[in-house]
């Protein structure tokens, strides 16, 4: 580092290398943010614009026409409601069980007392680092007749090693003083859990919780290796049939609509195009409207997990 | 004593219901390895087939077709992961300068967008893609209408810079939330040692280079390492979802190949065969990684 006086160095704040920079900075930040951004802008203009001048890539920048027919239309499709449905119970039934299983076992394993505590704790731990193979998996679950079953969904992700891992840590950060107290008084293994200890570690279970949602919500996978029954598919796997196949779609949709609005413009009547992007806003809107309550908790999760290893 | 035994043997029943599920969900599919040596047709029970010993291991490797696939299907798995190690100093340079912005609504603006990408899933990504590329997507139209394309480029249904292509949409997808990772490392930096740079004369880039850079490698290691160990484990999902007859030589990774194999053309025993070698191979790597990690930086990463 170069040695030069302190005087000069309190006029470095001008130095050209710096505005340079600094101008650069700018220009390509705003970029990254206008190529994340703009996609979902860019979809959500086209489902409320004119739908002719839209199917033809008219529509870039501003939307043209505003009408909210097209949400209607897809409200319409019976097999998306279903789906819906099945999206939002896997996200509340399996986050519930994640969540109470991440902070039950957490807490159970600073347990010194527990029976064999070390060589269950590296059972599960363990899982973190390998896994069979989708079609091992595959095939095990339909031994086990759980193809085609809701609860594929669920059971495979109640025990998350990851989330123990941060919980445990957490409520080894709880004053012992706490829970003998509790004890004292009388309470049990599960009252002091109840009472004690999930009260105090809520911050990293809300982490765990908006973890867990976001990847149920997600999840695409499973239902593609595990699910044929089609009352059972999510939103996700629908979404990615209507990629394939909207065209068929649009005339299931333009069939079902009653005959006035047949009479209507092409201005809003559905297309390929119309059904693609609305589904589209339809699986992305959940996650938008979470995002900035989740954005706050997010970043303690992946820090308490660096730091953990 | 006997009351302190008794107390632990019920905090065991506690966790028993847990502890079943892993061992249905994580160990017992473990157990299905042994598909791999039999030739399994399933509509058939496994005792109905034929046991075929290391056949399938054998195969992969006699077989002319079966060898050229593996390895081009090998080819994809090391070029696609090879692209993201390459380039595995982006988010770390992304972090780096996102905190030179002094604007800090701006950098926070920034930081917000960028990461939102990483909790779509990748049939959204999919989605966004081919709304985005399609022949009548925005990004055709802007092309034509400035002249200089004359026909829509089908960006989505093309057999070229497949990897690259994937290596974008990842790094679409992620590099915001790697970032934070390198933007809490940068925050924990000692204020003093700035200030005392300063003194000395050195400008912003002088900074970053000297004392930013140096403070967050650490971190960078740990990651490239943990990245390595996951050298052969590209995930399926990605590359399931943009794949089409137009790319599918190229984007067929290890991961996605085991699911073709057996889902498309029914080659359960093979597919698994496969899987256990992917798998044998992943630990081993991990295991030696975490030691040269340990022997190095004098600390391990798992």
């Amino acid at each position: 580092m170069s040695k030069e006086p302190k005087v000069k160095a309190v006029k470095k704040k001008q130095d050209p290398v710096d505005i340079v920079m600094s101008v650069v900075t700018y220009i390509v930040y705003s970029f990254f943010a206008f190529v994340c951004v703009y996609p979902f802008y860019y979809i959500f203009i086209n489902t409320i614009s004119n739908n002719d001048l839209s199917a033809r890539g008219k529509v870039t920048f501003i939307p043209i026409d505003i009408h909210f027919t097209n949400y209607v239309n897809v409200s319409n499709i019976p097999s998306l409601m279903d789906a819906f449905r099945i999206s939002v119970s896997r996200t509340v039934i399996g986050t519930i069980l994640t969540v109470f299983a991440s902070a039950f076992l957490g807490y159970m394993f600073t347990k010194e007392t527990m029976w064999h505590r070390k060589l269950w704790y590296r059972l599960v731990v363990a899982t973190m680092y390998f896994n069979a193979g989708i079609i091992p998996f595959f095939i095990t679950m339909k031994n086990i007749g759980l193809y085609n079953s809701f609860w594929v969904y669920i059971l495979p992700t109640v025990v998350s090693p990851f989330y123990i891992v941060l919980c445990k840590t957490f409520v080894e950060s709880v004053p012992a003083e706490l829970t003998d107290a509790a004890m004292l008084d009388g309470a049990g293994t599960i009252k002091t859990f109840t009472a004690v200890i999930i009260p105090v570690i809520k911050p990293i279970l809300a982490t765990v919780a908006i973890f867990s949602a976001v990847a149920q919500w997600n999840s695409f996978q499973d239902t593609l290796l595990l699910v044929s029954d089609t009352k059972l598919f999510t939103l996700q796997f629908t979404l990615y049939q209507y990629i394939n196949q909207a065209s068929s779609l649009k005339a299931l949709v333009n069939s079902s609509t009653s005959a006035a609005s047949l009479a209507a413009s092409l201005a809003h009547a559905a297309t390929a195009t119309s059904i693609r992007m609305t589904v589209t806003i339809v699986v992305v809107f959940p996650i938008l409207l979470v995002y900035p309550i989740f954005q706050r908790y997010f970043v303690k999760g992946i820090m308490i997990g660096a730091v953990k290893g | 004593m006997n009351k302190k035994k008794l107390r632990g043997y019920r905090e065991f029943l506690y966790v028993l219901p847990f502890i079943i599920l892993v061992l249905i969900f994580a160990y017992y599919p473990l157990y299905g390895w042994r598909y791999a040596f039999y030739d399994y047709k399933p509509p058939k029970t496994l005792s109905e087939c034929a046991f075929t010993g290391l056949k399938w291991f054998h195969y992969m490797i006699d077989n002319d077709t079966k060898r050229k696939q593996l390895f081009q299907v090998l080819l994809n798995t090391f070029g696609i992961s090879g692209l993201s190690m390459l380039f595995s100093w982006f988010p770390m340079m992304f972090a780096v300068f996102l905190n030179e912005i002094k604007c800090k609504p701006y950098q926070k603006f920034v930081q917000t967008v960028t990461t939102l990408p990483n909790f779509i899933s990748w049939v959204l990504v999919y989605s966004i893609a081919f709304c985005v590329f399609n022949s009548t997507g925005v990004v055709n139209t802007l092309l034509q209408d400035a002249g200089l394309i004359d026909k829509p480029v089908m960006f989505l249904q093309s057999s070229e810079h497949v990897w690259f292509k994937m290596w974008l949409w990842l790094t679409w997808k992620n590099a915001g939330w790697a970032a934070i990772m390198y933007i809490a490392a940068i925050t924990g930096i000692d204020e003093e040692l700035i200030d005392a740079a300063k003194v000395d004369g050195a400008n912003r880039w002088k900074t970053i280079w000297h004392i930013t850079i140096p403070s967050i490698l650490p971190t960078y290691f740990v990651l490239l390492f943990l990245n390595l160990a996951n050298f052969l484990s590209n995930g399926m999902e990605q590359f399931f979802v943009f794949q089409n007859s137009f790319n599918k030589n190229y984007i067929q990774v290890l991961d996605l190949y085991v699911y073709n194999l057996a889902m498309g053309s029914g080659g359960y025993s093979l597919a698994t065969a496969i899987g256990i070698l992917k798998s044998v191979v992943s630990i081993v790597l991990l295991c030696v990684l975490n030691k040269v990690s340990k022997a190095t930086r004098g600390e391990g990463f798992i």
